[in-house]
C-alpha cells in the first residue's frame, strides 16, 4: 500500500509539473496582456506604461518568467494578480474557495442522498413506471441546458413566488452597519455545518454498536435535532442570526438548482451498479431465507453497490470548480468559477494560471483519495 | 459432396449475418422505451432541420404575396438579416406571420431554429466521430501494443483530464476563432485523447487475450491487421455507444459557449438564448412575459442531448449483457 502509494504521488508531482507548464504556455499564447488596455488611455504616458511593464515583469524574455513561475510554484507562491492589484492569487483563490466548496459540496450530498434512494429504488423495480420516470426525469435533468435552468428558478421562484432571492451573495442594505464582514461570518457558517457533520457521523458510527432499530433511530434523531437546537441557539444569543440567515437564503436557489442538475449523475450509476449486484447468488439466498424485501435491497444489495458510487462521489467532488463556471456566473455567485470568467475578460494571466493550477492539485487529490478509499472499503482490491 | 459449398458471394453472407445481427439487436431495442423515445426525437429533429429550406417560402408566399418593397431579395423569414418592418415593435409574442415570435432584431424565432438544428446535428456527430475515431484507434493501440506506447498515451490521457473542459475552451476562444467545425474538432480531440481512451483500452484488454488474436498471430498476422480486422471490430460497439453520449455533450458545450457569447457561430440555438439575455430580455419578471425568446431553443437543446443519451443508454443495455434482464 505505501509502495504504491509513493509511485502514485510520484506520478502526480511529475504531472502536476507538465500541467503547470502547458497552462503557462497556453495563457502566454493569449493574444495581448493586461496593459493593453491602457493604450487608449492618454492619462499613461509610454513611461508609465514602461513602469507598470516592469513592475508586472512583464519586460523580461518569456523563457525567464517561465523559470521565475516555476521557482515560485515549488514554494506554492502563485504570483501576484493584476486586475486585484497588490493582493495575491493564492489569498484571492483562498478568500473565494469556501463559497464554492460549500455551495459544491452541499448540492453534491443533497443529491448524492437523493440519487442513492432513487437509483436503489429504480433497480429494483426495474422495468415498473417508478423506474421509467425516475430515470427519464432524472435523464432530462442531466441534460437540461443548465443555465435555462438557473434562469427558469430565478424566475419561479425570485419572481413569480418571490421567496428567494434572485442572486448574489448576501443583500447589502441588510449589511450597512454591521461591523463584522461577511466573510468571517461565512466561515463560521462552514464551521457549524462541518460540526453537525462530525456529529452526525460519530452518532452513526455509535448506532452501528445499537441492538434495536427503534434504539438507532432515536440516537441519531436526538444527536442531530440537538446539535441544530444548540447551533441555531448560539447563532440568536450572538444577535448574528439574521445575518446567517441571509446567507443561508441566498445559497438555497443555487443549491437547488445544482442539486436538480446533477443528482441523475449518482442515480444512474447507483441503479447499473445495482442492476448488477441483485443478480448475485446471495441476495438470491437472502430472499429465500424470507427476508423482508426491503431489508434485502437496503441491507444486502445497496450497501454492496456502494463503491462505485463512493468513488464518484470524491471524483466529482474535484471538479467542482469548473462545473462553477456556469452557475455561478448565473447566481452572480462570488466563487472559483465566476472569478475564473472575470480573470478571463480582464486578461488577469496570474489569477487564471492560479485558478487552473489550483484545480489541477484539488483533482489529482481527489483522484488519490478516491484510490485510497478504493483500497480501504473494498477488501479484495490490494495494491 | 461438391454441391454443398456454398455458392453464395462472400459479401452477400456477410450482409445477411449482419441484417440478422441487426434484427436482433432492433428486438433487443424495442423492449427500451425510453431509447426509442429518444431515436424518434432524433428522427424528428433530422426531418425538422431538413425540412426548413421549405419553411421560409412557404411563409413568404403566404403572407408577403404582393411583395410592398417590390424587390426580390427582401427575405422577412431570413435566420440571420431576416426582419419583419409589418411589426410595430419587435420582440413580438408568437402569432399566424410568426409561430414562435419575433426575437428583439425582429427574426423569426422558429426559423432562427430551424436553421440552427442541422448545424447541432453537424456539431455533435463530428465532434463524436472524432472523439471514437480517436478513442477507439489509440485504445486498440495502447491494449494491443502496451509498452511506451500504452504509457505515453495513458499519461497524455491523464493530463488532458486534468484540464476542466469547458474553462479550457474558454481560453482557447481567445485566441482561436471557435467555427463550428473548429469547435467540433477540439471537443473531439478534447474527450478523444482524454477518457474514452481509458474506457476502450480497459474493453481491448479483454479481446486482447482471446485465443482468436494468438490464432490471427501464429498465422502470421501484422500487427495492423490484428489491431483494425480483430481488436477494433470487437471494441466497436462500446465506442459507438460512447459516440452517443458524446454528442449530447458536444451540443451541450456548444451551447454554453454560444450563452456565454464565446464562439464565432453565427446562429444556434446557444445564440437564441444569448440573444435574449444579453439584451436584457431574461431579467426578472421580462422572463414570463417573453417566453418565446427562450423556451423553444432551450427545448430543442435539452430534447435533443436527452434524445442522444436517452438512445446512447438504450444501446448499452443491449452492448452490455451485465444490464439485460434475465
Amino acid at each position: 500500500m505505501l509502495k504504491f502509494l509513493g509511485k502514485r504521488v510520484f506520478q502526480i508531482v511529475i504531472l502536476l509539473f507538465i500541467y503547470v507548464t502547458i497552462v503557462f504556455w497556453l495563457m502566454e499564447a493569449l493574444p495581448g496582456s493586461f496593459l493593453d488596455k491602457y493604450l487608449m488611455n492618454p492619462k499613461i504616458t509610454p513611461e508609465i506604461r514602461e513602469n507598470l511593464k516592469r513592475q508586472f515583469g512583464l519586460d523580461k524574455p518569456v523563457f525567464t518568467r517561465y523559470l521565475y513561475y516555476m521557482k515560485n510554484f515549488l514554494v506554492l507562491d502563485l504570483g501576484v494578480s493584476f486586475s486585484y492589484f497588490p493582493k495575491k492569487v493564492s489569498s484571492i483563490i483562498f478568500e473565494r474557495l469556501p463559497r464554492t466548496v460549500f455551495l459544491f459540496a452541499t448540492s453534491t450530498l443533497i443529491s448524492y442522498a437523493f440519487g442513492y434512494n432513487l437509483g436503489k429504488r429504480s433497480a429494483w423495480r426495474r422495468g415498473k413506471v417508478v423506474d421509467q420516470v425516475t430515470t427519464f426525469t432524472g435523464i432530462i435533468f442531466w441534460t437540461i441546458f443548465l443555465p435555462l435552468l438557473a434562469i427558469f428558478n430565478i424566475w419561479l421562484f425570485g419572481v413569480i413566488l418571490g421567496i428567494l432571492p434572485l442572486n448574489q451573495f448576501i443583500e447589502p442594505n441588510l449589511w450597512r452597519h454591521v461591523s463584522f464582514s461577511a466573510q468571517d461570518l461565512f466561515l463560521k457558517l462552514l464551521l457549524n455545518a462541518f460540526i453537525f457533520l462530525i456529529v452526525f457521523l460519530i452518532a452513526m458510527i455509535i448506532s452501528r454498536g445499537l441492538k434495536t432499530i427503534a434504539a438507532k433511530r432515536i440516537l441519531l434523531y436526538t444527536s442531530s435535532i440537538v446539535t441544530i437546537v444548540i447551533s441555531v441557539s448560539i447563532w440568536i444569543l450572538s444577535g448574528k442570526a439574521i445575518y446567517a440567515w441571509d446567507i443561508i437564503k441566498h445559497m438555497v436557489l443555487p443549491v437547488f438548482t445544482l442539486t436538480l442538475y446533477s443528482f441523475a449523475g449518482s442515480m444512474l450509476v447507483m441503479r447499473d451498479t445495482m442492476l448488477d449486484v441483485i443478480r448475485e447468488d446471495y441476495i438470491t439466498t437472502a430472499k429465500a431465507k424470507g427476508l423482508p424485501d426491503k431489508i434485502v435491497r437496503d441491507k444486502h444489495a445497496a450497501r454492496n453497490a456502494l463503491l462505485p458510487l463512493v468513488t464518484n462521489f470524491v471524483i466529482s467532488l474535484g471538479f467542482t470548480i469548473s462545473g462553477g463556471i456556469i452557475t455561478e456566473t448565473m447566481f452572480s455567485w462570488p466563487g472559483l468559477g465566476r472569478a475564473y470568467l472575470e480573470a478571463l475578460s480582464q486578461q488577469d494571466s496570474p489569477l487564471l494560471i492560479g485558478l487552473l493550477v489550483f484545480t489541477g492539485v484539488f483533482v489529482l487529490f481527489a483522484h488519490l483519495v478516491a484510490d485510497i478509499l478504493y483500497a480501504f472499503l473494498d477488501p479484495r482490491i490490494r495494491y | 459432396m461438391v454441391d454443398a459449398v456454398i455458392k453464395e458471394p462472400l459479401w452477400k453472407i456477410r450482409l445477411k449475418l449482419w441484417m440478422r445481427s441487426l434484427r436482433t439487436g432492433w428486438e433487443l431495442f424495442r423492449e427500451r422505451k425510453l431509447a426509442v423515445f429518444g431515436l424518434g426525437v432524433i428522427i424528428f429533429f433530422a426531418v425538422f432541420g431538413l425540412v426548413y429550406p421549405l419553411y421560409p417560402t412557404i411563409m413568404k408566399n403566404i403572407f408577403w404575396k404582393n411583395d410592398p418593397f417590390g424587390y426580390q431579395t427582401f427575405a422577412p423569414y431570413d435566420p440571420i438579416i431576416g426582419f419583419d418592418p409589418d411589426i410595430m415593435s419587435h420582440p413580438s409574442a408568437p402569432s399566424f406571420r410568426h409561430p414562435l415570435g419575433t426575437d428583439p432584431l425582429g427574426r423569426d424565432i422558429l426559423s432562427m431554429i430551424m436553421y440552427s438544428t442541422p448545424r447541432e446535428f453537424v456539431l455533435g456527430i463530428t465532434a463524436a466521430l472524432i472523439t471514437v475515431v480517436i478513442g477507439t484507434i489509440i485504445g486498440a493501440s495502447c491494449a494491443y501494443y502496451g509498452g511506451v506506447i500504452d504509457t505515453f498515451f495513458m499519461r497524455l490521457a491523464d493530463i488532458v483530464m486534468l484540464f476542466p473542459s469547458l474553462a479550457l475552451l474558454m481560453v482557447l476562444s481567445a485566441f482561436i476563432d471557435l467555427t463550428l467545425f473548429r469547435l467540433a474538432l477540439i471537443i473531439g480531440m478534447l474527450s478523444g485523447f482524454g477518457s474514452i481512451t481509458l474506457v476502450l483500452k480497459a474493453q481491448a484488454l479483454t479481446i486482447k487475450v482471446r485465443p482468436f488474436i494468438e490464432a490471427a498471430k501464429s498465422t502470421g498476422a501484422s500487427d495492423a491487421y490484428i489491431i483494425f480486422r480483430h481488436i477494433i471490430p470487437n471494441i466497436l460497439p462500446l465506442s459507438f455507444l460512447y459516440m452517443m453520449l458524446n454528442v449530447t455533450g458536444a451540443i451541450f458545450t456548444e451551447a454554453t459557449l454560444s450563452f456565454l457569447g464565446l464562439a464565432n457561430i453565427r446562429m444556434s440555438w446557444g445564440v437564441i438564448i444569448q440573444m435574449a439575455e444579453s439584451s436584457g430580455y431574461l431579467m426578472g419578471a421580462s422572463i414570463g412575459t417573453y417566453w418565446w425568446l427562450w423556451l423553444p431553443a432551450g427545448v430543442c437543446i435539452t430534447l435533443l442531448c436527452s434524445a442522444f443519451y436517452f438512445l446512447g443508454r438504450g444501446l448499452e443495455e443491449i452492448v452490455n449483457p451485465r444490464l439485460r434482464k434475465r
